[in-house]
């Protein structure tokens, strides 16, 4: 199995929205290897969570590659990219997207619906992605009885629970307290590097992105080369750019 | 590959109001349909248990109803000691010429009057209906002013309960006795003796039918065919269930009628279905784009809808049942449109029946939720996951 996890080569998307067009990737080029927890960060409207859709087949690219886990997405039909997807992408919202009529040990079965598990063995594995999260004594409870972050740690054993090759994370701590977002994002880390998931994570917050193993920004559609920082992106407090954690 | 169906069962309780209120508006459509189908089977069964197998009735060519014929005694004459007719134990053949007419009595529920059906017939035409029994009093006296009731009638007509007098003809008749019969549509006529009818009704020579008893299938067939091809006579010849058979048209009118109002109520209720699966969809937009990101197809996503927009419709089709259920047995009269009497009988709401509401309210669901859950399949992942 190859070692790259991601590549896109020129990769183009383009909204038309009334008259206007906007370009929101320009040429993106990007490669993503197995077991590495990247971050991609960038201003509003920079194009850093229309590149995890395009990544993760929820949206089509207007021109340009993609493939992911060696599967040229492009061309591919909707019930079969609904299938790659269940096989091979664990997705992670930013407001979590539970099934609010499904316990939590419902919600994270749920994936498992699309495989030939036998129900005992659905439910074994949802229970052990539950605790793997540190869920395993609110396996009953509904997404209303829980806590912002016990539900986003909810989400995240759904992610896995198909044990897939890719982790997508959409701002996953944007909802979230500081406290609840440093469990989310030490058990990211500790997926990664415990289970060697290979993560892609889009958000804002630098103090999220240093728990990435590497960063790249993306600004007005462009991914900067590896290193560059957007000229306005800068922290307050100290003028500089957040670095990845290694 | 399907959706869990406690996930949909949890999304309708949730909104149970919209939920109960959809389901009851499916409820009324069935309860109509089934109200004008328990009527239609009630008077298919009272006239399907009615006509003995081995009886032939012959009327006047071309007429359809006993009522309508005119039937000359010099004709039955010709038919009585044909071959192939059963006997009595006395030796005597069975057949039974009758005089059938209609009198106007007040009923309970019609204080002034509705029709009834009056027939007059010998000694041997009451042997001939065995199955008939006395309940209350005795059976008439051949050469007198008596009547006896059908059971039906009795309970529907104050005036033509035992002892009391009605006035008909030439003067009054007094009920001697109440008969019940398993024949349904027996217990909805009053009989009397057949010379004494025809001349109060100056009827001595046309009277209305013949009733004759076949000694076995095979001769019922052939006195049918015979009859029937006899040019002199001029009569038609059919055994008594088919007779009665023609008379469940009585019930047509109300069919068509309740048939109708139910096809009208039941495209408002797939307005109503599909409103609050449209809502449901709207509601949920956001689940339906998680579902596809999860990996559930376009089709799980339509069919998790349809089975929803289903369930609604089977609790409205098993609520409408429940509403019509009180209605199984009730005895209720109607107008037949071949004897121009009342034949009364009992509403039948029977397992079929609720069969066939369940099917029609799940037409119902079926047809209100399509749409919406089309709606839901075609939905763009990233707009659906963008839906407040």
């Amino acid at each position: 199995m190859s070692d790259i996890v991601i590549v896109t080569r020129n990769l183009n998307k383009e909204f038309v929205r009334d008259e206007f067009r906007v370009q929101a990737l320009k040429n993106a080029n990007l490669e993503v290897r197995r077991g590495e927890f990247l971050a991609l960060m960038g201003p509003s409207g920079s194009g850093k969570s229309t590149l995890l859709h395009v990544v993760a087949a929820m949206d089509k690219a207007s021109g340009g590659e993609v493939e992911v886990l060696g599967q040229n997405l492009v061309g591919l039909s909707d019930g079969a990219i609904a299938k790659w997807r269940n096989a091979h992408i664990g997705f992670v919202f930013q407001s979590f997207n539970l099934i609010p009529v499904l316990t939590a040990l419902e919600n994270v079965e749920l994936p498992l619906k699309l495989t030939s598990l036998k129900k005992a063995d659905r439910l074994r594995h949802a229970n052990t992605a539950l605790k793997l999260v540190g869920l395993a004594d609110r396996t009953g409870h509904y997404p209303r009885q829980l806590s912002g972050g016990q539900e986003q740690r909810v989400a995240i054993a759904r992610a896995i629970v198909t044990d897939p090759d890719l982790l997508l994370c959409d701002e996953p701590t944007g909802n979230l307290d500081a406290k609840s977002a440093q469990e989310v994002l030490s058990l990211l880390s500790q997926l990664n590097k415990e289970q060697a998931k290979t993560i892609v994570m889009v958000t804002h917050d630098p103090h999220a992105a240093h728990f990435a193993s590497r960063i790249l920004y993306l600004d007005k559609g462009e991914l900067l080369p590896e290193g560059q920082v957007p000229e306005d992106w800068r922290l307050p407090a100290t003028g500089a750019a957040p670095s990845a954690h290694q | 590959m399907s959706l869990p169906l406690s996930y949909n069962l949890r999304n309708l309780a949730v909104r149970k109001t919209t939920t109960i209120m959809t389901a009851l508006g499916i409820a009324l459509t069935v309860a109509v349909l089934l109200s004008a189908s328990a009527l239609v089977e009630g008077l298919r069964q009272a006239f399907a248990a009615s006509g003995h197998p081995l009886h032939i009735l012959v009327t006047r060519k071309g007429s359809d109803s006993e009522l309508s014929s005119n039937f000359a005694r010099s004709v039955f004459n010709e038919i009585k000691f044909k071959d192939g007719i059963a006997r009595t134990a006395s030796g005597e053949p069975m057949t039974s010429l009758e005089l059938v007419t209609v009198i106007n009595l007040p009923s309970v529920e019609s204080p002034d009057g509705a029709n009834v059906t009056l027939r007059g017939l010998t000694p041997v035409g009451l042997e001939m209906r065995e199955d008939l029994k006395i309940i209350s009093g005795r059976a008439f006296t051949p050469g007198r002013r008596e009547v006896i009731a059908g059971e039906s009638i009795s309970d529907r007509y104050p005036g033509a309960r035992l002892g009391q007098k009605l006035t008909f003809g030439r003067g009054d008749w007094e009920v001697v006795g109440v008969f019940k019969s398993p024949q349904l549509a027996r217990n909805s006529e009053i009989l009397c003796d057949l010379n004494q009818a025809a001349g109060d009704f100056e009827r001595n020579e046309v009277l209305s039918s013949a009733l004759i008893r076949a000694r076995d299938p095979v001769t019922l067939q052939a006195l049918i065919n015979d009859l029937s091809a006899d040019p002199r006579l001029n009569v038609s010849a059919r055994t008594e269930k088919e007779y009665y058979d023609l008379q469940t048209s009585s019930g047509d009118l109300v069919k068509f009628l309740g048939t109708f109002v139910a096809i009208i109520m039941a495209v408002g209720s797939c307005f109503a279905a599909m409103n609050t699966m449209y809502a449901a969809v709207a509601r949920r937009a956001k689940e339906i784009g998680t579902l596809r990101v999860l990996g559930f197809s376009r089709f799980t996503i339509l069919l998790s809808f349809l089975i929803e927009s289903l369930l609604i419709a089977a609790l409205g089709g098993l609520l409408g049942i429940l509403l019509v259920l009180p209605l199984n047995n009730i005895t209720t009269g109607i107008g037949s449109n071949l004897t121009f009497a009342e034949v009364a009988f009992q509403l039948r709401v029977t397992p079929a029946l609720m069969a066939q509401g369940i099917v029609f309210s799940l037409i119902i669901g079926a047809f209100g939720g399509l749409l919406p859950a089309q709606n839901a399949a075609r939905k763009e992942i990233l707009s659906a996951l963008r839906a407040v």
